[in-house]
Order: C-alpha cells, then sequence, then structure tokens
C-alpha cells in the first residue's frame, strides 16, 4: 500500500532500463519500496539494473516485457498483478529514434510511433484495469515537453509523445474517483543514455532531478508534473506561439 | 410483506480523516445483523480482498479502507437497546455514535466511560481502536468498560464475546481485524450535570509542564495539556493545562442556578433561563469549505495561533463551568475540519514512551520545534495502566499527538526518524492514526504482534477481514 505521503511499497517499471526510472526505483527504496518489478527486453543490462536495485535493499524481480509485442502484454503483466498489489507503475519505456533517418526511413518512423505510443497504449490499458481491480495505485508516466508542441528537430518522436501525453491524461480522467492515481510526467532535456551526444537544450536536468519531482508529485496525488518546474512557463508561451514564429525559434 | 430491499452497494473513493492515501471499495450499509452476516459472506465469497467494517471515518489513516474490497458502513446498525439505569450499562449497536449516546443518556444522569476529543465515533470503532480520553490516567481505555460484544466472525457465526478471553483482547484495539463488532455492552459513569468544572493554568516550559502533570494530575478524573511546539528556546514545551470533573449538582447552584422542583418541565425551565442541569448542548460553527489553498497553514499562521491561544489562556483558573462539549470536544464544533489543510491532507502523529523515559519525549519534543512543523493541535497527556488488548495502544507514559500537514517537505523522513526514538525508547504509535509507519517497526512497538497474527490466521485463514492499514503493515 502506499502511505500517507503517496510512497509506494511495490513498484512496477514498464522499461527497466531507463535511467530515469532507476533513479525514481532509487529513491522510493530509499523510503518505503521493498519490491521492484523490471520489466523490459531480456538483457544483461536488464538483469544489472536489477542486481543494482537489490543491492539497494529491495525484492527485485526481472520480467520480459517487449512493447513492440502488444498481444504480450495482457499475458505478461497479467502474471505480475497476480503476485501482489503493485502500489506504482512506472511506464519509463521509449525510444528516440533518429530524426533524419527516420525521415527518410518511414518503417524506422512506426517503430518509434509503436513503441512510444501503440505499446504505452496497450500496456497501460492493462496496468489500468489491474490497479482499478485492486482499488488503488499511481500509474506514472514519462511523456516528455516534446509532445507539448512538435518540433522540426524531433517532430516523430515529439509527435508520439503527444500521443502518449494525451492518451495518459484521458486514462486519468477515466480513472478519477476509481482509487487509481495517473500522473503526466514531462520533462525537458534529460542527461541521459538516450540523449547522450546531443547538444543539450536549455533548462536541462537529470534524471535524479526527475526523480525528486516524481516523488513530490505522488505525495501531492499531482496530475501533471514538469521537470523542472520553470518549463510550465516557458511551454505554455511557446505553445501559443505563433507557427511563424515557432519555426524559425533555435530549437 | 415484500422482500426487505438488501443494502445499498456501490463503489467511492475513500480516505480516513486526514485525507491521505485515498483507495475505492464497494461500500456495503447493513441495517442488520442478519444484513452483516449476509455482506460478511459476500466479502467472503469476493476473492482475495474481503471486507472491513467502517464506523464515522475518524481514524486518521487507512485502518477503515479496504481497497478494492468491501468496507461495511456501520452507521445503519444505529439502536441504542437498553439502558439499565440502575445497574449503568447501556446494551447498543456498534453504529451508534457516542454522540448519540450522550443525547441518550445524559438526561438519565449517565455519561460514557471514555471519550476522545470527538463525539463522531461509534462504539464498534471506540473499541476496534480501545480509544482513550483525557481520564485515561484514572479510568483506562474503552475497552476496559466494556461487559461484553457481539463479534461478527469470518465464519459468518456471532460470538458473544467477553474481557478475559483471547478473542476479546485480540479484538480491543485489533483494528477491526477479528471480525465485525455488531453491539456491545458498556458500564457507564454517573453524572449529576451535564457540566464540566475546569481549572486552567500555564506551564513555562517542557519541565514546568511535565512537573505540573506529575504532581497533581491524580487530583483531576480529566486532564490535558495543549503544548505550543512551534515555541523554541527557553519557551519550548509551553503549553495550557486543562483540567477538571463533571460539575455536581451544587456547582451549578453556587453559580447562581436556580432550577428547584421545575427543573424538569423543560418549558418552565427555560423560561427561567436555566435549562435542566443535565440537558446536553451543543454548538456548531459553519463547516470548512471544501477547498482550502494549499500552505494556507505555514508556521507564520499557526505560529500566530499558537501565540494568542497560549497568551488568551488564563494563567491559572479554578471551578469554571464548561458545557461537556466544549470541555471534551472543542473540534466538533467546526464540521469537516479536516479540509483545512488542503489537497495533500494532513497525517496525525501520536506516540507513548514510558514513565522514566521523559528524556527521549524532550528529545523529540525539541526536535518538533527546531524542525518547526506547523502543528497547531498537538495534546499532551499522562496514561495511566495500560489494558489487555495486543494491540492496544495506551501504555503508563507520556503520549503526545500532533497534526502536521501532509504537504510539509522532507516530513515523511523526519517522523520516520522520530518513530526510532519512540521505539528505541520502549514506547509505539497509534495504529488508529498510522497512515505511514515504516511496517519493520512494529513488532519492536506492539511485542503482542505475534499472537495477533496468529489468532487472526486460526480465526479467518481465508483473510476474510482486510484494510489497508493490515496490508501496509502487514497485520
Amino acid at each position: 500500500m502506499k502511505d500517507a505521503f503517496g510512497t509506494p511499497q511495490s513498484l512496477l517499471v514498464l522499461g527497466g532500463t531507463s535511467d530515469i526510472a532507476l533513479a525514481t526505483a532509487r529513491r522510493l527504496i530509499a523510503r518505503r519500496t521493498r519490491t521492484v518489478w523490471l520489466a523490459g527486453r531480456p538483457s544483461p543490462e536488464l538483469e544489472a539494473a536489477a542486481a543494482h536495485l537489490r543491492g539497494l535493499g529491495a525484492d527485485t524481480h526481472t520480467v520480459a516485457f517487449d512493447a513492440l509485442a502488444p498481444e504480450s502484454h495482457e499475458a505478461g503483466l497479467g502474471k505480475i498483478f497476480a503476485e501482489g498489489d503493485i502500489d506504482m507503475v512506472l511506464l519509463a519505456f521509449g525510444v528516440l529514434g533518429d530524426q533524419a533517418g527516420d525521415e527518410r526511413d518511414p518503417l524506422a518512423a512506426t517503430r518509434v510511433a509503436q513503441t512510444n505510443y501503440t505499446g504505452a497504449v496497450s500496456a497501460g490499458l492493462v496496468c489500468a484495469r489491474a490497479l482499478q481491480a485492486q482499488g488503488h495505485g499511481s500509474l506514472v508516466v514519462l511523456s516528455s515537453v516534446a509532445g507539448e508542441r512538435a518540433r522540426r528537430s524531433n517532430f516523430i518522436y515529439g509527435s508520439s509523445k503527444a500521443g502518449l501525453d494525451a492518451f495518459a491524461q484521458g486514462l486519468g480522467d477515466a480513472l478519477h474517483g476509481t482509487g487509481v492515481h495517473v500522473m503526466v510526467v514531462r520533462p525537458g532535456f534529460v542527461r541521459t543514455r538516450m540523449t547522450a551526444g546531443l547538444p543539450e537544450a536549455p533548462l536541462a536536468t537529470t534524471p535524479e532531478a526527475v526523480a525528486t519531482a516524481i516523488e513530490l508529485g505522488l505525495r501531492r496525488r499531482s496530475e501533471t508534473v514538469w521537470v523542472p518546474g520553470a518549463l510550465r512557463l516557458v511551454m505554455s508561451v511557446l505553445r501559443h506561439a505563433p507557427r511563424s514564429v515557432f519555426r524559425r525559434l533555435p530549437m | 410483506m415484500p422482500a426487505p430491499t438488501p443494502p445499498s452497494t456501490r463503489t467511492v473513493p475513500l480516505t480516513g480523516w486526514g485525507r491521505t492515501a485515498p483507495t475505492a471499495a464497494r461500500l456495503i450499509r447493513p441495517r442488520t445483523y442478519e444484513e452483516a452476516t449476509d455482506a460478511v459472506r459476500a466479502c467472503g465469497a469476493l476473492g482475495a480482498r474481503g471486507g472491513i467494517a467502517r464506523g464515522l471515518g475518524r481514524a486518521y489513516g487507512d485502518a477503515a479502507q479496504n481497497a478494492g474490497g468491501a468496507v461495511l458502513d456501520m452507521t445503519g446498525l444505529d439502536r441504542v437497546r437498553t439502558v439499565d439505569a440502575d445497574a449503568g450499562t447501556v446494551h447498543c449497536d456498534a453504529g451508534v455514535s457516542l454522540h448519540r449516546l450522550m443525547e441518550v443518556l445524559l438526561p438519565l444522569g449517565r455519561f460514557v466511560p471514555v471519550t476522545p476529543g470527538t463525539r463522531q465515533v461509534t462504539v464498534g470503532g471506540a473499541i476496534a481502536a480501545d480509544i482513550h480520553g483525557k481520564n485515561h490516567h484514572v479510568s483506562g481505555s474503552f475497552a476496559r468498560h466494556v461487559l461484553s460484544l457481539e463479534l461478527l466472525t469470518a465464519d459468518g457465526e456471532i460470538h458473544t464475546v467477553r474481557p478475559g478471553t483471547p478473542l476479546f483482547d485480540a479484538t480491543a484495539g485489533g483494528m477491526g481485524l477479528t471480525g465485525v463488532i455488531l453491539g456491545a455492552t458498556v458500564r457507564l459513569l454517573p453524572v449529576e450535570t451535564a457540566w464540566m468544572s475546569v481549572d486552567t493554568e500555564r506551564a513555562t516550559d517542557l519541565d514546568d509542564l511535565l512537573a505540573r502533570l506529575a504532581a497533581t494530575d491524580h487530583y483531576y478524573r480529566y486532564s490535558v495539556a495543549w503544548i505550543d511546539l512551534l515555541a523554541r528556546g527557553a519557551s519550548t514545551g509551553r503549553a495550557v493545562l486543562t483540567r477538571g470533573d463533571h460539575a455536581p449538582r451544587e456547582a451549578l447552584r453556587t453559580a447562581g442556578w436556580a432550577w428547584g422542583t421545575r427543573a424538569r418541565g423543560a418549558r418552565s425551565a427555560e423560561r427561567d433561563g436555566h435549562p435542566s442541569p443535565l440537558e446536553f448542548r451543543t454548538s456548531r460553527l459553519p463547516a470548512a469549505p471544501s477547498f482550502v489553498p494549499e500552505g494556507l497553514l505555514g508556521r507564520t499562521t499557526v505560529g500566530l495561533f499558537n501565540e494568542l491561544w497560549y497568551r488568551r489562556a488564563p494563567r491559572s483558573r479554578t471551578g469554571e463551568l464548561q458545557r461537556l462539549a466544549t470541555f471534551f470536544h472543542p473540534l466538533d464544533g467546526v464540521p469537516h475540519w479536516n479540509r483545512i489543510y488542503g489537497r495533500s491532507g494532513f497525517v496525525q502523529y501520536q506516540f507513548v514512551v514510558g514513565y522514566g523515559r521523559e528524556e527521549a519525549l524532550r528529545r523529540i519534543v525539541d526536535r518538533i520545534s527546531t524542525r518547526r512543523c506547523p502543528s497547531f493541535l498537538a495534546v499532551l497527556k499522562r496514561f495511566g495502566e495500560g489494558d489487555a488488548g495486543w494491540l492496544s495502544f495506551p501504555m503508563p507514559g507520556w503520549t503526545l499527538a500532533l497534526d502536521i500537514p501532509a504537504g510539509l517537505p522532507g516530513l515523511d523522513a523526519f517522523l520516520d526518524e522520530l518513530d526510532e526514538e519512540v521505539a528505541a525508547a520502549g514506547g509505539r504509535v497509534y495504529l488508529a492514526k498510522d497512515a505511514r509507519l515504516r511496517p519493520e517497526l512494529l513488532a519492536a512497538m506492539y511485542p503482542r504482534l505475534d499472537e495477533f497474527r496468529e489468532l487472526r490466521r486460526e480465526l479467518d485463514p481465508r483473510a476474510v477481514f482486510v484494510s489497508d492499514l493490515a496490508r501496509r503493515l502487514s497485520l
């Protein structure tokens, strides 16, 4: 069960090797979290992540999960929920893609969309139903500021996150009053493996800062969390900027 | 005859009084013992998520929530069955509130044996949390005054449970996890009036407070100290003590009352401006608004309130006549006062440390004061002998209770540190108020926890009775 501060005792991470997810798990393990499920494609990295969290004192399991195989989600995730209550699901999988390459290769672009959006719709709905049945739990969805308004430089990734963001908001409304809490997290540029080698955007942040914001959001039962918080203001300005201006912004 | 309609059920989100950690459950409202039995049978059939009884929802934490399962709203079982005025006992349903009991009993010259800071608790809840009041140092906790209770267990049977049996001791303070309490027979206190004779004094710091309480508490049936936890330095722990007893008729006469033989006729008494001395009157202010901005109760506002509250109290006053409700239940005057903490809600932290552990108490008060937790409802009192309930909270010693907004940054880690201090001093925190204890510490605080778990396993192998509290702390 979650405590009065929204800190979960059990955590399921979808996308178990995500830097942000692991920073969040570390933070929560330092509080109340004792059981962690890391779901992802079987890999030495996933096992290493599990071993690392185990070393921090959590009872950690790995489980095979592929965002691109939605037909397997119901059975695979169902097994985890059958083992006991999950107080928090962190939906953290996603790929950035390679914008220039993907524009030339529609199939590669589709893979980004399928991972970030279609996979999340399927996994999100499966988890939402399980959380609703247990009458409690938080579904934390890692969206992105890129989804707030698609930019020339990464609109394939941005559009997939926009879809995910809209889906998660709607899901949150659908689950209002069921004891299940959906929280959309919109980080800006986060220094992770995913963004390694990319030019850094203004207001860049770290996985640890995102983890801190997630913990605070759980406590406040927030519906939307921006990391850093200043992005809320920045993006609300950018969202209303005229296309002709927005197009020319150096982003 | 038409078939009785089944009790209504609907799925609703529920929280405790602290308004943290909402979870959804099917709410069932039985109105008879038979309907309650059916409801418990249905809980058993629901699968793994079971059911738990809920009264008026004044437990601060998650004791009366059951995520994904059933919650039995017991307020439909609200009959006062028999009052034996000579013996001074009442037999009533578990869903009867202490407020209702006071309305019924005061005109007969009887009062409930133990009342907490609110009248809005049910008899069943009072037993399940084994509540205490300002008279604990004299009268012990609620279950001490229970002569017998009817318990509906997981097998769907109703048992009459008497004190001195393991089932009674597991149920008193057992947070509803041994079964559904359906009714109880409770021993009452004789009173002559519905008024309290109250002495008020100020203590300038914690040492002064402890000394005054230790030296003079036994002169009073009721005793409590409001403590200013925002005061620092030399005035750390300054407090206002309010202590008293039920006022005898004589005290009212001295105060200028004249009711004589006409007192029984309410109308003529009203005409005189003096109602019956046993008339139970309460006052209500407007309810707290449903939306309160976050952070309204910060250090400045609460600090200001505390300053005024302390200054307003007389240095020393004796024999003041107060209405029962004013003395016992000041918060009941503001309906929904729990909303004032805004959306994040609040946690109430109540612990006890034994006599001889005053050092631990001082350290904790120091830490709270230094940290500047904005708490304006901090209460210190002395407990007397503990009772037999396995998970019953009171034990001989000092107990401190305080409200803190849950949104305060770093509060979770801070309270964990206080828990460590409490556990190391052989103390414990109160489960009826808990919403955040680290499960690992529970066994140290409640040495009879294993017996409790063992009895539950035997009595309820399918875990028909379960709550969020039970899940969170593995009760």
